[in-house]
């Protein structure tokens, strides 16, 4: 008898303090979905990159075969007599990037080293909204620096024969490589920060000096965020449009010499943006073709610095 | 014998530890030094252009005359707008990825690797999506204040959301579990709690992010920003040129006036940047809080 009126009542209280609402708040997940909407409007971007490359693309592909577009030597396509081949576009962007690439990867990672293992508290915080300016400044403004400022030392003391002329892939790519560094030295210095204090001390204890501490054991441990850092870099020079654009000289030129003028991938893009292409002429869409191989490259090259962080972090507590 | 080569690998290793020392050094002071050698140089170039003109005369062919109102103005209106963007749509997507998504289900494991992927698009293929959907194609709007203020947001919410959500993060869950225990609902734990504390945090995120905005020329150019405009915006249909752009046509014309007038064009952009970030930084150490 008691036991069955015990039963009834004791469901009665555990529904009277569930923790679940008394009704389903519909007002909220509305709220919720429409923050949801806003999340994936990431998703619609990249669908819509993908939707506004592929096609025109496609239509190119069917006037100039793959085979030309990826291995022919010269790049013409806005002339009477129209080239396809990308090849020094290609060239032009991976001497650029190069040049990018030996000023920004030892330099900034001298700075992220040298923020993480020598500098004082009050150093550190008062460079590294310096940093962030550096990294803050406009493209057009490197561009500009490059063409006016640099380019004139580069002509000066340029080491090999005649000197280069004023629009060259060195100026640019330089200049590049600073913009780039700050990115470098904070990702590079986020790494070596999260290394634990205690491998550092067991080290110091061990006796090695700073130097080594540095390259023997806080380097190897933060290699994958440093190694992320770089394959970041190498994106950001690839996809870097208005320094080329003013300082490298716009013809597509088949070589690897930096003292020459080049026109990198973005850099066409830019340019042939510039002359209003109309909808479907073939100028229109090779603006689409180059970009199509542009965003095909840095995604990949992307996807691998953001796998390198994942797979080869090692979590410390 | 030994007590000699012990001594002079220590004097080595002494030698080794300064240059190393001195070589990290010059990493960093590489970009100092070239942050103050860029803003002298442009300061120094500009100097005879940094007038009222500058700011009051429209483009002209005669360097002597030119100004970059129209520019400026244009700069105003796309930022504006920018910003009017941005903020609802990034505060949100940082606040579903924050507070409501669950990790485990795969389509928000995929906004979030989409995210730091797009982050690092390079900012011309927007330039290209602008192209086909917004300036032509689909939405149609033509070359338009409203299709570069619909391209510039796209090109920064990556970088606002990131920078909301570590704002967001920053705010300790014990606040949020006292605001549930008090019999709050989720969304008045996240309208009430969450996002006041994380206010400064993404303020800042959101001046950061209209600071890489308002230097972007790249997107600009195929969105057809003009570099010869005589008049102020009058609406969001309105043709427009913006800063960068006219700088970087000012700086690609082979007279020195016109790179003239472009380092002083520079200047004044730079002044509205520093200013930008110097007020992001103030904000940050005036309102952050530490938990």
């Amino acid at each position: 008898m008691t036991a069955t009126t015990a039963e009834p009542t004791a469901s009665r209280l555990a529904a009277r303090h569930s923790l679940e609402a008394a009704r389903p708040r519909r007002g909220e997940q509305v709220v919720i979905g429409a923050l949801f909407a806003c999340a994936s409007l990431s998703i619609l971007t990249t669908s819509l990159i993908v939707l506004s490359l592929v096609p025109p693309t496609i239509d190119f592909l069917r006037e100039v075969s793959i085979r030309e577009f990826l291995t022919g030597t010269r790049w013409s396509p806005l002339f009477a007599n129209p080239r396809f081949g990308v090849l020094p576009l290609v060239t032009g962007t991976l001497v650029v990037t190069a040049c990018a690439l030996v000023v920004c990867v030892p330099f900034g990672l001298g700075a992220a080293v040298y923020l993480s293992e020598y500098a004082s508290p009050w150093i550190r915080k008062a460079v590294k909204p310096v940093l962030e300016v550096l990294a803050g400044i406009p493209t057009v403004v490197y561009g500009f620096f490059a063409l006016t400022v640099v380019s004139p030392y580069v002509q000066r003391w340029w080491p090999f024969g005649d000197p280069p002329g004023t629009f060259n892939a060195l100026s640019a790519g330089l200049v590049m490589g600073v913009m780039i560094l700050p990115t470098v030295a904070s990702l590079s210095e986020d790494a070596m920060s999260a290394v634990p204090h205690g491998l550092r001390e067991g080290a110091y204890a061990l006796g090695g000096t700073r130097r080594e501490v540095a390259t023997k054991v806080v380097v190897p441990a933060a290699l994958s965020g440093i190694v992320a850092s770089f394959v970041l870099a190498f994106s950001r020079a690839i996809g870097e449009t208005m320094i080329v654009l003013i300082a490298a000289g716009g013809q597509p030129n088949l070589a690897l010499n930096p003292g020459e003028a080049m026109q990198t991938i973005t850099a066409f893009i830019g340019a042939a943006g510039i002359g209003d292409q109309p909808t479907g002429s073939t100028g229109y869409k090779t603006i689409f073709a180059a970009g199509s191989l542009l965003f095909v490259v840095t995604f990949f090259v992307n996807l691998l610095s953001i796998r390198i962080v994942r797979r080869y972090r090692q979590a410390y507590q | 014998m030994t007590v000699v080569t012990a001594a002079s690998t220590r004097t080595g290793r002494r030698v080794l530890d300064g240059a190393f020392h001195v070589a990290m050094l010059t990493g960093l002071l590489l970009g100092l030094a070239t942050l103050v050698w860029l803003l002298t140089s442009v300061v120094v170039k500009g100097w005879p252009r940094l007038d009222s003109q500058l700011w009051e005369a429209f483009p002209s062919s005669r360097p002597a005359r030119a100004g970059a109102k129209s520019a400026l103005y244009g700069t105003v209106w796309v930022m504006g707008l920018t910003a009017l963007f941005t903020v609802p749509l990034g505060v949100g997507a940082a606040v579903y990825l924050e507070e409501f998504a669950q990790k485990e289900r795969w389509w928000n494991r995929l906004v979030e690797v989409n995210i730091q992927n797009l982050a690092a698009v390079p900012s011309i293929v927007y330039g290209i999506l602008g192209l086909a959907f917004v300036v032509r194609g689909p939405l149609d709007f033509g070359p338009t204040i409203l299709a570069a203020g619909i391209i510039l947001s796209l090109l920064v919410l990556p970088t606002v959301i990131i920078a909301s959500r570590e704002a967001i993060r920053a705010v300790p869950p014990s606040i949020r579990e006292g605001s549930l225990a008090l019999g709050a609902t989720e969304l008045q734990t996240v309208t009430r709690q969450v996002l006041p504390a994380a206010t400064p945090g993404i303020a800042t995120g959101v001046i950061l992010g209209l600071s890489r905005a308002i230097g972007e020329a790249a997107p600009l150019l195929l969105v057809g920003a003009l570099t010869f405009v005589q008049f102020t915006p009058t609406g969001l249909d309105s043709r427009f040129a913006v800063l960068p752009v006219q700088i970087f046509q000012w700086s690609a014309r082979p007279q020195e006036e016109f790179k003239v007038l472009a380092a002083a064009a520079i200047v004044m952009l730079l002044v509205v940047l520093l200013a930008m970030n110097a007020f992001a930084i103030w904000l940050r150490n005036r309102y952050q809080r530490r938990w």
